[in-house]
């Protein structure tokens, strides 16, 4: 099987939402059959060494597997939110796509739709 | 079939001013109980509503009131629709008399219209007890001026406000769940021990308080997640029967979308665990939860599962926060980013000679500084070509207004005493509200219905 390495976003979507200083992201696969080796390789370790460099203490990864999704929540990723924080984006609503762009995963190339983008790119 | 109808008509203060039309539209011909929500209540809106109300004690309800209800009150009252909404903010009542007079205005007779009382606290606790309460979520309150605290109220008051026969209910802080839960255990009966229609009625809720979010706003990624007609996105409509299953759909012939990915990405917004979900009148638990493609546009939402409130409530303080100031700059063409990098270390190296001992964060938009943290420590990009266009941007909090306005004023020398090419200044200065988050025994919240006359 053809297995690339690729940025999450080429198998999955996301949104983030806020608490405080506290972030939720979850991450949804296009594809169901996806599922099970995001679960394997976007664990907590790995998403909040995304958040390091904000000062996040703790990740919990929650796995709805009905749905399927994955529910990610960041302890203090938010410099202090919309309370405290002086960055633009208090909320952290465009953290979704900093995951989505930080963390690769190796899939099997047909976890990704025919028509992605990312597919014309390994294509060429 | 004993279907309850619930449109959305806003997610937020500030949503699109129009957007309830076509739900009304929609909702106009169904043989059913319907209803309009608008959720428009952030948790620091209050403090500016209870600011205003200070002064003119008439005032205090959202502002938006007027943006939002002169459009549909009078097609809402013609075809049954009533309406729930948190436009009550810090005066529940005095919007309800607005309501009235909008109402004379349209020559709209015979409206009845309730406001729900009881979610704020300094109305029924002193500063010093609120003070004793931990805070769970937030800023320590210290000796901070306190400017609004308000209970978030359950589903609860809403449905006892239905109940008097309103055709206009208008709260202050509830859940924003509470909306759409009020209007389904009025019209199905659901009682506080139906845990899992409870828990249906609140996902339902969940998915319709952020408007558009759940029909394909929010969403759009080129490419990969595409919406049709993203500028006539239809707002939500939820249908839902008497055991809590529902169907998420949008008006007709609207753009947008409702499918499986808009309606789970909008199932977790703002979840943390998503099996212990708390609110006043259920703990929710989504793990069960199924979401399933009835028809194009047309999803099915069941599943939820409910589990016995907790003994607290949780309410929202809000605290006197000073001032935030910031400053705007942009660069372009050849070299630009380096020319946006000197423009950045001059305003650090300005604010530490005059003295300025808040920190200031300084960044250069258009590097994913949105990404960094105040200190830049997020790893350095791939290489970038130096052209293109940057933006300098500088921003402070601070107690005192002046320094707000030092930063700021940093960025505006700039135009004559930075780089080269400098343009477009913009200055903004403006007061700040912070938010502690504590916990309230129920025994001292008194939730009630009052029915607001026509003065």
């Amino acid at each position: 099987m053809n297995v690339v390495e690729v940025p999450l976003h080429a198998v999955a979507h996301a949104r983030a939402g806020d608490k405080g200083s506290r972030s939720n992201i979850s991450v949804i696969p296009y594809r169901p059959e996806a599922f099970a080796t995001l679960v394997e390789q976007v664990t907590e370790a790995r998403v909040l060494a995304v958040f390091a460099h904000k000062g996040a203490t703790g990740v919990r990864r929650y796995l709805l597997p009905r749905l399927p999704a994955m529910n990610f929540v960041i302890d203090n990723a938010l410099e202090g939110g919309v309370n405290s924080s002086l960055g633009l984006d208090g909320h952290g609503k465009a953290l979704s796509f900093l995951l989505l762009g930080d963390i690769t995963v190796k899939v099997p190339v047909d976890l990704i739709a025919v028509n992605s983008p990312y597919r014309k790119k390994l294509a060429m | 079939m004993n279907k309850v109808y619930i449109g959305c008509g806003a997610g937020f203060a500030g949503d699109r001013f129009d957007a309830a039309v076509p739900v009304v539209k929609a909702l106009a011909d169904v043989k059913a109980e319907r209803f309009l929500i608008y959720e428009v209540l952030a948790e620091r809106t209050l403090a500016i509503a209870q600011r205003l109300k200070r002064e003119h004690p008439d005032q205090g309800y959202s502002p938006f009131l007027d943006t939002y209800l002169p459009l549909v009150l009078a097609d809402c009252r013609r075809h049954g629709i009533r309406i729930v909404t948190n436009m009550g903010a810090a005066n529940p009542v005095g919007a309800a008399r607005r309501v009235h007079a909008l109402a004379r205005e349209f020559g709209i007779r015979g409206l009845k219209v309730a406001a729900v009382l009881g979610d704020d606290l300094l109305a029924s606790m002193s500063e010093a007890e609120l003070r004793r309460e931990p805070v769970i979520e937030g800023i320590a309150l210290d000796d901070r001026a306190i400017v609004a605290a308000n209970a978030y109220l359950g589903a609860g008051p809403v449905a006892d406000a239905l109940a008097t026969g309103a055709h206009v209910v208008l709260v202050g802080r509830t859940t924003d769940a509470a909306l759409s839960l009020g209007p389904l255990m009025h019209v199905h009966g659901w009682k506080a021990a139906d845990l899992d229609r409870l828990a249906q009625g609140t996902v339902c809720g969940h998915l319709l308080e952020c408007g558009a979010q759940v029909s394909g706003a929010y969403f759009p990624d080129p490419g990969f997640k595409d919406v049709p007609d993203l500028d006539r996105v239809g707002f939500p409509i939820a249908e839902v029967e008497a055991d809590g299953s529902l169907i998420i759909t949008k008006p007709a012939g609207s753009g947008g979308l409702v499918s499986r990915a808009t309606v789970i990405e909008q199932l977790l917004y703002e979840v943390h665990d998503p099996h212990n979900y708390l609110t006043p009148d259920v703990v929710l638990d989504l793990g069960e939860v199924e979401v399933v493609v009835a028809a194009p546009n047309r999803v099915l939402v069941q599943g939820a599962r409910g589990k016995p409130p907790p003994a607290t409530l949780k309410a929202t303080v809000c605290v006197d926060a000073g001032w935030l100031g910031e400053g705007e700059i942009s660069y372009a063409g050849p070299n630009a980013l380096a020319r946006a990098e000197l423009a950045a270390s001059v305003v650090r190296a300005r604010c530490r000679a005059i003295g300025i001992v808040d920190p200031v964060r300084v960044e250069v938009l258009g590097t994913e500084a949105i990404f960094d943290s105040d200190s830049a420590s997020r790893r350095p990009r791939p290489s970038q070509s130096s052209g293109g266009e940057y933006r300098v941007r500088a921003a402070v909090r601070s107690t005192k207004r002046k320094v707000a306005q030092q930063v700021s004023d940093e960025v505006l020398s700039l135009y004559c005493s930075g780089p080269a090419g400098g343009a477009g200044v913009r200055q903004h200065i403006s007061p700040q509200v912070s938010t502690a988050s504590i916990l309230i025994d129920r025994a001292r919240v008194h939730a009630r219905v009052v029915m607001v006359e026509e003065s």
